[in-house]
């Protein structure tokens, strides 16, 4: 009997070593263990066997043949299943991962991406967003800010007049006055908006563009606040710390009025060719509301102050993303347009 | 304009001062320096020296052989100028020495040594003149230097022109210093003038103002028996450093004055002006100026005249006619102020801008023209002596500019700064720049100066640009605000901005361009759309540019045919503004759209078709959280396609409409292509509030699915099946939707159309038998609709 046991083993190993695919382990499956197989006939065969002593360890020894077959029939079938599984994926496709493929991405206006974000740093300050007309009149245009009818940025070559006497806004300060009716004040409140002068265009000059205006009125708004609010926001629009200065600049909607100017940003104030060896570049008008712009919105500025700053959205979008010819911008040229798949 | 440093230190000291630091300063107080030249450092060796001999060049007719006095000795010079005279006393660079930047040595020159070089007024960069040898004057003493003989050291800066437009005080060397005095707080010396007392007496000068409405002032004098007719070099020098040539002593000194003080005048040679008339002409008609030129003068141009002959442009240029010439002994001066508007308009009208002009426009201090005609006749008699001047200082006036006070307390400045500026500096710097202050307990009582109150400081805020200026705004210590943060929430209208663009290049991949207001005409012509009536730019710089649009999509049409070489297939947009005429009161419609072209020359027109309605479908769902509705439209506009049109509504709100390019604009922008367009009014969408989001609780029974295919002719939409299945309100169905139709040539005029209808209950699960009834209802009910089912 244990000659029998052993010459099974040996089998099961022959059978083991050969069996390359789950039907031939299926098959030897059959051969030992099935209702016919070879540990079942010799279970059967045990009865044959006086000896309790012998009966007793060839069953033991049987069973424990049954149970190797059964764990190494079961080993063997999860080897095979890894093996083909290799097998396949050997012989499965291989991907080139190096070769281009087109994203499909579109793409959104350097504008529109330099809005969004000025928009969102704005509001998170407490910033009040609003659209406004691209045509006004001459009221909102120029008295309500201060402009008298005699002003040079009156006459006819600065301004789009239309046929029916309105005009297309040339600065988004038109606003101001619709805006403060609307609010009173308090008031913070940013005013981005396309903008349109009547000139020639060249690489530096267009005559359809973006600005961003926007103004903070409350009781005692001071001078000190508007230089501390400058820098901190630019601060963020520039992702660094930006040191601002204020020089006087004239424009009839502020008293006083400044021109502000930022520390260079390619040589962080040591001076280059871009400050022209300044170290500053000059950013943005801005100012303390005019008495008259307050009253003009139904503000009373004995009792509040203001300041109000006019920020060249396609200036900065040119800035941010090194844009020389500012007449890609309206071109349309998808080629140029395109690659603003970035936020 | 170029300020001489030499010039601002005749008024006030600056000793001990960095000078290049104080301009900076002046940058941060006061307007913007664009440049600063440092003037003579490169030139230093040149001495006054004496021609003592001339011998022809043997080999050349220009050059001469000179022997040079230099008071220490003679040395050789080769020399090419003409106007080489033997005893002539000369500026001679000596070995060693340089200038303007050129170093001089000991050279051959033609074969012959040279040991210097005589300069001419270009080569040591004092004026322009390079016709010959400077000539210096006997009473110099041989061998002192060049540089100590004259004023050639200086620095010279330039203000931005631009930065000055509201000051009229800074248009001349005097109120610049005065700008100084305030920096530093040094003194600032007054204007040297003649005594016009020991003239008072004598005869006025015939002036008239006829024109009281476009002038506030005639200031003149008459002098004559003016023999000197070149002016002093310092003099000379201080013109040409500050960007003028020299011509003569008489209009050397009204550029000096200008320069001085900022007040143009004009010399007219009494020889040939006796009198004075300021007046309009009624009839339009020729007149030479001094620059030779012959230019129309219209009736809104104020002119001088005299005896009724026009003889300048006021405040402009004076005539050729009257102009001084070199036997002129005699002169009238005018020193003036005209209205300033009218002297831009009429400069503007002329084309002619003038340093003169300039300074009109910006609105000068009518006060000025007294003090510049007492500064002409103090240089002039300075300079020339023998000068006799023949009339009093005549000064007629029609108007002049109200009195300027103000009244205001330190808490006006504190709330305006922000910081502690001390009573005792505001007082200072109100002062130094000319303010008469009376402060008494906090308390200030501010009487404006002359120079200031013709349009820069008017109101109480303008003394706070004073007060904080000359601190310097680099002082200030800065502050958060004391304002309290509210929060504050998007509009409808910028959600949907952001929510839309993002959609459209997230999702369908297209690029938003920005495009114009305007019409292209020469564009739309190329893809055969008509410009429609709309409103217009009267001034517009071109032609083709004057129309505004009422649609985004023509123009975005445009673009698309400029994009065919960029790819086979894109789709761009814009959010932007189109004029739909004008309302009753004449007040533009100003709409802002969305527009979306799809340029498609790879799949099909279907295919392209319905991406846009996808996309649409699209914005209804991110920014409503509803279904547009689409409805087949008439055309609007001739570039629509008659049929493949439809209106986009929602509710009873129209949107807009999206559809296919009409064949005959289609041709132009793309044979093989799809074209396809969508506009959405976004005011309008903005007007429409978001539906509440209403979960939907998913069934946890299984539902059952069931496709139809039902007979109908071609011409008939989804949409009407669509209507038929909501009309059966159908107890358990849960859902429905389009799979797809289908037609050939055996089916004639008729169409296959395939819907899968869902049905599931939220209570339990449907039996086979239930859903047939429903099912067999809905066949009966299309049937009855005259759509049977196809076999």
């Amino acid at each position: 009997m244990l000659t029998k046991i052993e010459a099974l083993r040996a089998q099961l190993n022959e059978l083991l070593e050969k069996a390359e695919s789950s039907a031939e382990l299926d098959k030897a499956k059959v051969e030992f263990l099935g209702k016919k197989g070879a540990i079942t006939e010799l279970m059967t065969s045990l009865k044959e066997l006086k000896d309790p002593m012998e009966k007793k360890n060839a069953g033991q020894q049987i069973n424990l043949l049954k149970k190797e077959v059964e764990e190494r029939l079961a080993a063997r079938a999860d080897e095979l299943v890894k093996l083909e599984e290799q097998r396949q994926i050997e012989a499965g496709p291989r991907y080139d991962f190096t070769v281009p493929a087109k994203s499909g991405q579109g793409s959104l206006h350097p504008i529109t991406i330099v809005q969004n974000e000025l928009e969102e740093i704005f509001a998170s300050m407490g910033f009040t967003i609003e659209d406004y007309d691209e045509i006004v009149d001459e009221y909102h245009n120029f008295e309500a800010l201060n402009i008298p009818g005699h002003h040079p940025a009156r006459d006819m070559q600065d301004t789009y007049y239309l046929s029916n006497g309105q005009l297309l806004k040339t600065h988004t300060s038109a606003a101001q006055n619709a805006i403060m009716r609307k609010y009173g004040a308090p008031l913070r409140a940013i005013f981005p908006g396309r903008c349109f002068r009547n000139e020639a265009t060249d690489a530096c000059h267009e005559n359809t563009f973006f600005q961003m205006e926007g103004i903070m009125i409350d009781e005692d708004i001071s001078i000190s606040n508007l230089i501390y609010f400058m820098k901190t926001m630019l601060s963020e629009v520039f992702e660094r710390d930006i040191n601002v200065r204020l020089r006087p600049g004239f424009f009839p909607f502020v008293e006083p009025g400044f021109e502000l100017d930022i520390s260079c940003l390619i040589c962080g104030g040591e001076g280059c060719p871009t400050c022209k060896n300044s170290g500053w570049l000059e950013l943005c008008p801005c100012g303390m509301i005019h008495p008259n712009v307050l009253t003009a919105g139904g503000i009373d500025p004995e009792k509040y102050t203001g300041f109000a700053f006019g920020l060249g959205l396609t200036r900065l979008a040119m800035m941010k993303n090194g844009i020389k010819d500012i007449r890609v911008l309206n071109s349309g040229n998808l080629k140029a347009l395109s690659q603003f798949t970035s936020r | 304009m170029f300020i001489s440093m030499n010039w601002i230190q005749d008024y006030v000291d600056l000793s001990g001062f960095d000078i290049e630091g104080l301009i900076k300063r002046f940058t941060l107080a006061t307007a913007e320096v664009e440049d600063i030249i440092v003037k003579g450092s490169d030139t230093n060796g040149v001495i006054v020296a004496q021609i003592a001999s001339i011998e022809d060049h043997p080999n050349s007719k220009k050059l001469h052989l000179l022997k040079i006095d230099t008071g220490n000795g003679l040395v050789d010079c080769v020399c090419g100028a003409p106007n080489v005279r033997v005893g002539m006393k000369v500026a001679f660079a000596t070995d060693g020495g340089s200038v303007c930047g050129n170093k001089i040595v000991t050279a051959t020159v033609g074969g012959y040594t040279s040991q210097g070089m005589c300069c001419s007024e270009a080569e040591l960069g004092i004026s322009a003149d390079k016709a010959g040898l400077m000539e210096i004057t006997d009473d110099i003493p041989l061998g002192t230097d060049f540089k100590k003989a004259y004023a050639v050291d200086d620095i010279i800066f330039e203000v931005d022109n631009k930065s000055l437009t509201n000051r009229p005080d800074l248009w001349g060397h005097y109120g610049i210093a005065r700008e100084f005095a305030a920096l530093t707080g040094r003194e600032l010396k007054p204007v040297p003038q003649y005594d016009a007392a020991k003239i008072a007496n004598l005869p006025a000068v015939d002036v008239e103002i006829i024109d009281k409405e476009l002038a506030y002032c005639y200031t003149s004098v008459i002098a004559e028996n003016i023999t000197r007719k070149v002016s002093p070099v310092n003099m000379r020098i201080r013109l040409f450093y500050c960007g003028l040539r020299a011509i003569n002593l008489l209009a050397d000194l009204t550029n000096y004055v200008m320069l001085d003080l900022g007040q143009p005048t004009h010399a007219f040679d009494y020889a040939k002006v006796k009198k004075i008339e300021v007046k309009r002409f009624e009839t339009p008609f020729e007149f030479e100026t001094l620059d030779g030129v012959t230019r129309k003068i219209d009736e809104n141009t104020l002119m001088i005249c005299s005896n009724g002959e026009p003889v300048a442009v006021a405040g402009i240029m004076g005539g050729l006619a009257s102009e001084i010439e070199d036997d002129t002994t005699s002169v009238l001066l005018e020193s003036a102020n005209f209205d300033g508007v009218s002297v831009r308009k009429s400069s503007t009208r002329l084309g002619l801008r003038t340093d003169a002009s300039m300074r009109y426009e910006k609105m000068l201090d009518p006060e000025l023209t007294i003090v510049a005609a007492g500064r002409y006749l103090d240089l002039l008699t300075t300079i020339d002596p023998g000068t006799k001047i023949i009339s009093r200082v005549t000064d007629v006036r029609v108007k002049g500019f109200p009195e300027v006070k103000l009244e205001f307390n330190k808490a006006f400045v504190d709330r305006y700064t922000g910081i502690e500026i001390s009573d005792e500096r505001i007082v200072d710097t109100l002062v130094a720049l000319g303010f008469k202050v009376e402060y008494e307990a906090g308390n200030f009582k501010v009487e404006v100066p002359s120079w200031r109150r013709t349009k820069d400081v008017t109101i109480k805020a303008d003394i706070i640009e004073e007060i904080t200026r000359v601190y310097g705004y680099d002082n200030f210590e800065i502050t958060t605000t004391a304002s309290p943060l509210r929060t504050v929430r998007s509009t409808t209208s910028r959600k949907d901005t952001i929510a839309i663009k993002n959609l459209l290049a997230d999702k369908y991949g297209w690029h938003e361009v920005h495009s114009y207001i305007w019409c292209d005409a020469r564009k739309f012509a190329d893809i055969g759309v008509e410009i429609e009536n709309n409103v217009k730019l009267v001034n517009s710089l071109s032609t083709d540019l004057t129309v505004l649009r009422n649609s985004m999509v023509p123009t975005l049409l445009t673009m698309a045919v400029e994009n065919k070489q960029y790819d086979e297939k894109f789709g761009i947009f814009e959010i932007a503004r189109v004029v739909d005429g004008v309302d009753a009161n004449n007040v533009c419609v100003e709409r802002k759209k969305l527009g979306i072209v799809l340029f498609d020359r790879v799949s099909g027109e279907e295919d392209a078709f319905f991406t846009v309605k996808n996309a649409l479908d699209s914005i209804a769902d991110i920014t409503k959280n509803v279904a547009f509705k689409y409805e087949r439209t008439e055309p609007a506009h001739a570039w629509q396609h008659p049929i493949n049109l439809a209106e986009i509504s929602l509710g009873d709100k129209k949107l807009g409409y999206f559809g296919v390019v009409h064949p005959s604009v289609k041709k132009n922008i793309d044979k093989k292509a799809a074209v396809i367009f969508a506009e959405i009014d976004m005011d309008i969408l903005a007007s429409i509030g978001k539906k509440d989001m209403e979960f939907d609780e998913p069934s946890k029974f299984p539902s059952i699915r069931y496709d139809l295919s039902l007979l109908a002719d071609k011409k008939v939409l989804f949409g009407e099946f669509a209507k038929i299945i909501e009309s059966e309100n159908c107890e358990n169905l849960a859902d429905y939707t389009f799979i797809g139709s289908y037609t050939d040539d055996t089916m004639g005029d008729s169409k296959s159309v395939t819907i899968r209808f869902n049905f599931s209950s939220r209570e339990r699960t449907l039996s086979g038998e239930e859903v047939q009834k429903a099912v067999d209802a809905l066949i009966a009910r299309f049937a009855a609709e005259g759509y049977s089912l196809k076999a």
